[in-house]
């Protein structure tokens, strides 16, 4: 049964990629893209990944589809046509996905408690988050505890972002001096 | 948005369930799925939609420029001074257990202290980017 729900989700989400390449209107493929990243928050909540689904749903499906059309209403709703013929783009894409699906063969089996990722500092933390923390959610001890510096880091590169937005787009650039374009820069 | 009335009815119908269900994520990260992460982009998300429907300008009233500025410093501020609490009580940085009389409460605390300066910094960075976006203008 899980397997069908996994095929048929896998399934849209391949049909939204083809209809994302072929459509040349910007609008509707930043729409298929939210929906794109709804089916990815699926599969997540099928992985029992809740966590990782809450994210995805609210930003990739929600905030940055809003982003993409503000970009859109600032920029154009058609793409231009490529000048070039697509052969050479399929190949290097034929052989990534290929090299892609050849890495997989040595991936471990979905779930695998004698994996060797499962096997170096997972089992240090299923043992002693309750006796250090008294929590009963691992992945957030291993977050905000005993990997507290990781997210601190993470804090700050999100951070870092906001900061960098202002500092382009925000709304005190508005009263400096029009930047002058370089002698080099046409148009 | 004037004439859409059903969406004007379903987003306000919907605003304090996401917004709760976002605050319920921060504070019950420690128990059930979720975190500072999770929390501060569904709330932002709500905000979002909120600002769709009834225009920038209504989002901003509650949650003007300058909040936003705050928190988003204000969260990774927090955080990094827990890590400095920790220094003064004699521990290591981000350690948290002198921050309580037993080893579990004070991870409790700590953990409970970063998520909310982790939810804070996310809300807001999430609300600034996407409001610097709608507002933008060449001129």
């Amino acid at each position: 049964m899980e397997a069908w729900v996994d095929i048929s989700i896998l399934g849209l989400m391949a049909l939204t990629a083809i209809a994302i390449v072929m459509l040349r209107n910007l609008l509707a493929v930043v729409m298929l893209s939210g929906i794109y990243s709804l089916l990815a928050a699926s599969i997540f909540v099928v992985m029992d990944a809740v966590d990782v689904a809450f994210t995805e749903a609210a930003v990739g499906a929600g905030i940055s589809t809003m982003l993409f059309i503000g970009t859109l209403a600032l920029t154009t709703r058609i793409e231009k046509k490529p000048a070039h013929t697509p052969v050479l783009p399929l190949i290097v894409v034929i052989i990534t996905g290929a090299v892609l699906i050849f890495g997989t063969l040595d991936v471990a089996v979905y779930g695998d408690p004698l994996a060797p990722a499962m096997q170096d500092v997972a089992p240090y933390y299923l043992e002693n988050t309750k006796k250090h923390a008294g929590i009963p959610n691992v992945v957030t001890a291993v977050l905000a505890s005993y990997r507290g510096y990781d997210t601190l880091g993470e804090v700050v590169v999100i951070f870092t972002a906001g900061i960098g937005v202002i500092l382009l787009l925000g709304s005190w650039r508005r009263g400096l001096p029009k930047i002058a374009p370089h002698k080099d820069d046409k148009a | 948005m004037k004439e859409y009335l059903v969406l004007r009815v379903i987003t306000k119908l919907l605003l304090p369930f996401i917004l709760l269900f976002g605050l319920y994520v921060q504070f019950h990260g420690d128990f059930g799925p979720g975190g500072g992460f999770q929390a501060g982009v569904i709330f932002a998300a709500g905000f979002v939609l909120y600002s769709l429907v009834y225009g920038v300008a209504a989002a901003q009233k509650v949650l003007p420029t300058g909040i936003l500025r705050a928190g988003l410093a204000g969260g990774v501020l927090i955080y990094a001074l827990v890590g400095v609490a920790n220094l003064i009580l004699g521990a290591n940085y981000l350690e948290y257990t002198p921050l309580a009389d037993t080893m579990k409460e004070g991870q409790h605390l700590g953990i409970f202290l970063v998520e909310l300066g982790v939810g804070l910094t996310v809300a807001s960075v999430m609300m600034t980017v996407y409001f610097t976006f709608a507002t933008w203008r060449e001129d």
